[in-house]
């Protein structure tokens, strides 16, 4: 099993600070928007773009939510294994906002296809981006796309994109490992 | 652990100590999903159920129904007083003739102990025991135990008492399995007609003197008395059970402590409880009511996610 390191700390700061200004960009105070972080490992993405916004960028206030798609996924009954939820925590509407949805890899579009299903459990949003630290490219099973996306990489299918963060894994660090 | 040891839910006694903690953390998730404005997930929309109720509930049979909805499952009902039963059919052959319909799942209640287990072992079905005769309400056990956590954040180590008639209860014989399970110290109180004998070897406590048994517990769990199941006499009236058995605002007040108040329902108001006691803020009742739903999801969700496609 092979490991080559996708992006550095350093590359994964300035990448993150790219995606914070192009949501910047678009959203300007994010009094309209909130932030959607995926679990399990789309949270540390939306939790240090939402610590940028606010410390370098000077925003006041971002609504930011994590949500758990695991009662929303196609593949029930269809692994080895019991789908094990973690916790939802979205403590505002999302009625008219336009929401961001923040996860760490993009691959098949699955999951985003259920978090899309979720999202209309906490209203109906005016708006629903994507955006995407790492975008597998060539993978996808849906019609999904990122509107922001970090870094796109080519990788097949017996290859697997693992991202680690300092708050969770010790260092901030992105690998391409070939299983 | 990310999946249940069984395949079926047929008592507390065949779950291990990880498949309650399982079933309690899929609960936490499920209750905030039915807090939410739309309470509804996807999950189960490939699965069938039948609520096969052989024996009257409101309560219960409202709650796994619900429960099932939520989760987005086909349900169907089937209750023994308008069925075939009534007309001589076996109970393999109406459970049968049901799953011939493409049924995945059967929560059942019955009123002969072990009806379950046996179905169980006949039918290539999921089963969950809703109930069955004197036996075990696992279900109920369950949803009691998550509302202990959830109002005094653990159940170990916790002193719950059950009160009331322990001979014919269901409810009480699984209580004290989960509660033993989770590590929780356990006593009966009642008159000695309705404790069963030899109770003390599940290592739970006998006390016939409820003000005794209440200034011990942490929690007392009262039970009613199930007239339907009294076929002797086994205490004098019911104003005198009443009086050495029933929770009152006074009795509660004299004690040294604020103990949590529960009761699996239905209550007979002024029998095993008062009124101001079961609407007081030390009564977790109407909790149970609500967690009942989140815990029967949990169980239905993970036991269906063992269901081979």
């Amino acid at each position: 099993m092979g490991q080559k390191v996708l992006l550095s700390s350093k590359e994964i700061n300035i990448i993150l600070h790219r995606l914070a200004c192009q949501l910047l960009e678009n959203h300007l105070d994010f009094k309209n928007t909130v932030l959607i972080g995926l679990q399990p490992r789309g949270i540390f993405v939306a939790e240090r773009l939402c610590k940028i916004l606010k410390e370098e960028y000077g925003v006041k206030h971002i609504d930011l939510g994590v949500l758990d798609i695991t009662f929303y996924r196609d593949d029930f009954r269809r692994g080895d294994k019991t789908l094990e939820a973690t916790k939802t925590n979205i403590n505002f509407l999302i009625e008219d906002k336009n929401v961001v949805l923040i996860d760490d890899v993009l691959y098949t579009g699955r999951s985003i296809n259920a978090a899309l299903t979720a999202l209309q459990s906490f209203g109906r949003p005016s708006d629903v981006e994507l955006l995407a630290l790492i975008d597998r490219r060539f993978s996808r099973h849906l019609p999904i796309q990122p509107n922001y996306r970090g870094r796109q990489v080519d990788a097949i299918d017996g290859e697997k994109v693992k991202v680690m963060w300092k708050e969770n894994d010790g260092e901030d660090i992105i690998y391409l490992i070939n299983r | 652990m990310s999946e249940l040891s069984v395949h079926h839910l047929l008592g507390i006694k065949y779950l291990k100590e990880s498949d309650i903690q399982l079933i309690f953390e899929t609960a936490d998730h499920f209750k905030e999903v039915i807090n939410r404005s739309i309470k509804k997930v996807p999950s189960l929309r490939d699965i069938t159920i039948a609520n096969i109720f052989f024996e009257n509930s409101t309560r219960t049979k409202l709650s796994f129904e619900l429960a099932e909805k939520r989760l987005s499952a086909d349900v169907i009902n089937f209750s023994a007083s308008q069925s075939s039963v009534k007309k001589g059919e076996t109970l393999i052959d109406t459970v049968n003739n049901i799953l011939s319909m493409k049924v995945d799942m059967v929560v059942m209640r019955h009123p002969n102990p072990g009806a379950g287990i046996f179905l169980s072992k006949h039918v290539k079905a999921s089963i969950v025991n809703a109930g069955d005769g004197a036996h075990e309400h696992p279900t109920q056990a369950l949803l009691d135990s998550y509302s202990i956590r959830e109002r005094l954040g653990d159940v170990a180590g916790k002193n719950v008492v059950i009160v009331g008639d322990i001979l014919h209860s269901r409810v009480a014989l699984s209580n004290i399995f989960a509660l033993k399970l989770q590590g929780a110290h356990v006593k009966v109180c009642g008159p000695k007609t309705l404790l069963p004998k030899h109770i003390e070897s599940l290592g739970v406590g006998v006390e016939t003197n409820l003000r005794k048994a209440l200034e011990w517990c942490d929690v007392a769990n009262m039970l009613r008395i199930q007239n339907e199941r009294l076929d002797i006499s086994y205490f004098p009236t019911t104003r005198e059970y009443t009086q050495q058995f029933g929770v009152n605002k006074k009795l509660l007040d004299s004690l040294d402590k604020e103990i949590v108040i529960m009761h699996p329902g239905p209550i007979n108001r002024g029998v095993e409880i008062t009124s101001d006691v079961a609407d007081s803020k030390q009564s977790i009742i109407l909790n149970q009511v609500e967690n009942g739903v989140a815990i029967r999801m949990a169980v239905i969700y993970l036991l269906a996610s063992k269901i081979k496609q």
